[in-house]
């Protein structure tokens, strides 16, 4: 038998229990959509997770106190702004080196207070991180070196205190410290489930006075260049390590963050599709079921077909198409499903979503396979029937 | 072709039903000629169908030799037997055996299909072949839009297109009133008369007495 033909009678099979068809592929469309759905989700979620860690700027260098590993202890930090000076002289460049010291605070401006995460920096914080100013100027060298009492604010901070009003030279509090506003970051949004908007810049002289402290908590270093960034972290461990012996540092770059966060999200996203793959499984064992149905129905019909010469192998083949049809027909049908409620999802929502031609091409590959597999067994049953015994049926 | 189309040697068939053999055919010898018009005769039971079954290569016997176009069964793979089937046997049953929701022309051209024949040849075939019987006028038709004597005018027309040297009728006139059951004996009758053999399978007195040779089955055996 030719297979055009055996595509054609699959296909007219399926047409005359429209219904029953409809009902059978059901199962494998949920299937499908839910696979391309979840990946797509999962897919966008690592992407826009990586935009993010690029986003913090190029070849950066982080070093912080602790191991950098699951479960390690929270480590109080030793560092003050002497050893920020050695790392500077390290590294060879002050402006590439950047300190954070930072704790939650009520600001209040008049009448308005919210709560923000006070950042205690140094001048060279847009130069190691990419952070863009909306209004006004960021801090200056001579700010950081007096403890001037100035402040940036975050675009979220920005508008909880004064609205629509242009912050810039107006006055606020900051744990009940007055602070005069001199400039506004761009709005950022979110970053790793952080709002980056609810953050306020001040001189970290200033923050570790309003803190009682000495102390800050990291620092990050923008390298050079990216050959040398993995020696310029053991370097700066080194020299930190000699400085504060009973204390472990770990410098950790951008590619190792990517790294653990892909992992970790590449992981999820692989449950996500494996939980939605049951259920492409289920339908699955809705098609052998109605396959099987199928060649009981029309047991007379292989009993003729076999007595006008039809091989075991061509009604084999026929019912497999069937099933096959069935599938791939679901599939594309749990594709269009799946991707246009990633996109919708997209649009409408928080999450992310991005569909991805492997991911589209997998699930067309599996619901092509899941007909094979399932398709078999009906078909064996039917190709293996006894004619003599087919055509007795009623 | 020369020489008998069919020829059986004390043909056995026993069946295993539960673990207890039943025999249906207790060797049985029987020769059908080309060009041969025969009816084989018997109450039910008497195991006519499992001979028919066994002629048409169908089935195999558990015991005997049978040769179909010269061809000893014993020693043909199932895709041997369904060729068998396809080129040298015509098969006509009682309840038409039509593919529902098919048209009379690609009804008859069902055979062709396994031939690994295109659509279009299969077409012109069928539509010369339903001309034949009689049927020009019913080549679109679906089986529930025609007679029951149509119906089986088209199962004639089906078994006829690969040019077979021997038509197995079982009852073709059993779902038929007598008028209608006559057309379709008098087709057969034609065609036995261009040459092919037909071996009629009945247990009407009446339509076996039209028969070249008659051969009389019970219990498992001819009489």
């Amino acid at each position: 038998m030719r297979l055009a033909e055996a595509w054609r009678v699959a296909l007219e099979a399926l047409r005359a229990n429209r219904l029953r068809s409809m009902l059978t592929m059901l199962g494998v469309i949920i299937g499908v959509a839910a696979v391309v759905a979840l990946v797509a989700i999962g897919t966008g979620t690592k992407e826009q997770i990586e935009r993010q860690v690029e986003g913090l700027g190029s070849n950066l260098l982080i070093v912080v106190p602790g191991r950098l590993e699951a479960g390690a202890a929270p480590t109080s930090s030793p560092l003050t702004l002497d050893d920020v000076e050695a790392v500077g002289r390290i590294v060879g460049d002050r402006s590439r080196v950047a300190v954070t010291v930072s704790s939650g605070e009520t600001v209040r401006a008049g009448k308005r207070s919210g709560f923000a995460s006070m950042q205690g920096v140094t001048e060279s914080t847009p130069t190691v991180f990419v952070r863009r100013l909306d209004r006004g100027a960021y801090l200056t060298r001579t700010d950081v070196n007096t403890g001037r009492r100035v402040a940036v604010l975050g675009a979220g901070v920005a508008r909880e205190l004064f609205g629509e009003r242009d912050p810039i030279g107006r006055q606020m509090t900051i744990g009940g410290v007055r602070f005069r506003v001199i400039g506004v970051f761009e709005a950022l949004g979110q970053s790793l489930g952080v709002d980056r908007d609810g953050e306020v810049h001040v001189p970290v002289t200033a923050a570790q006075r309003l803190l009682g402290t000495e102390r800050i908590d990291g620092l990050a270093i923008r390298a050079p260049d990216r050959e040398r960034i993995d020696q310029l972290g053991a370097d700066v461990v080194a020299a930190l390590s000699e400085r504060h012996p009973d204390t472990d540092f770990s410098a950790v770059t951008q590619e190792q963050i990517l790294g653990v966060l892909g992992d970790i999200l590449g992981v999820l996203t692989g449950v996500l599709a494996a939980i939605a793959g049951i259920s492409l499984l289920v339908g699955g064992v809705g098609v052998s079921n109605i396959m099987l149905v199928s060649v009981r129905e029309r047991t007379k019909e292989i009993g003729l077909r076999k007595a006008v010469g039809a091989r075991p192998r061509d009604i084999g083949v026929q019912f497999l198409l069937e099933a096959v049809l069935l599938t791939t027909t679901g599939g594309v049908l749990g594709m269009l499903l799946g991707g246009s409620s990633a996109l919708l999802v997209d649009r409408l929502s928080p999450v992310p979503a991005a569909l991805t031609w492997w991911s589209m091409a997998l699930a067309f590959g599996v619901s092509a396979a899941v007909g094979i597999v399932f398709g078999v067994v009906p078909a064996q049953r039917a190709g293996r029937l006894d004619p003599v015994v087919a055509l007795r049926t009623e | 072709m020369s020489g008998p189309a069919i020829v059986a040697t004390d043909v056995s068939r026993t069946y295993q039903l539960d673990g207890v053999s039943v025999p249906a055919l207790r060797g049985v010898s029987l020769t059908v000629e080309s060009g041969d018009y025969l009816a084989l005769v018997g109450a039910s039971g008497s195991g006519k169908s499992t001979l028919m079954h066994l002629l048409g290569g169908l089935d195999r016997p558990t015991g005997g030799t049978l040769l179909i176009g010269g061809r000893d069964v014993a020693g043909l793979s199932p895709n041997e037997m369904a060729e068998l089937r396809n080129t040298t046997i015509g098969f006509v049953f009682q309840s038409f055996h039509l593919l529902a929701r098919t048209t009379a022309q690609d009804n008859v051209g069902l055979p062709l299909v396994y031939r690994g024949i295109g659509r279009r040849e299969r077409r012109e075939r069928s539509a010369a072949m339903l001309e034949r019987v009689g049927l020009a006028h019913r080549i679109g038709h679906r089986p529930n839009q025609m007679s029951g004597g149509e119906q089986q005018r088209v199962a004639i027309a089906r078994a006829l297109i690969t040019g077979p040297s021997v038509l197995l009728a079982d009852e073709p006139t059993g779902n038929l009133d007598s008028a209608t059951g006559q057309q379709v004996l008098t087709l057969l009758e034609t065609l036995n008369a261009e040459g092919v053999a037909v071996v009629l399978v009945t247990h009407d007195r009446e339509v076996a007495d039209r028969a070249r040779r008659q051969i009389v089955m019970k219990d498992g055996l001819i009489v």
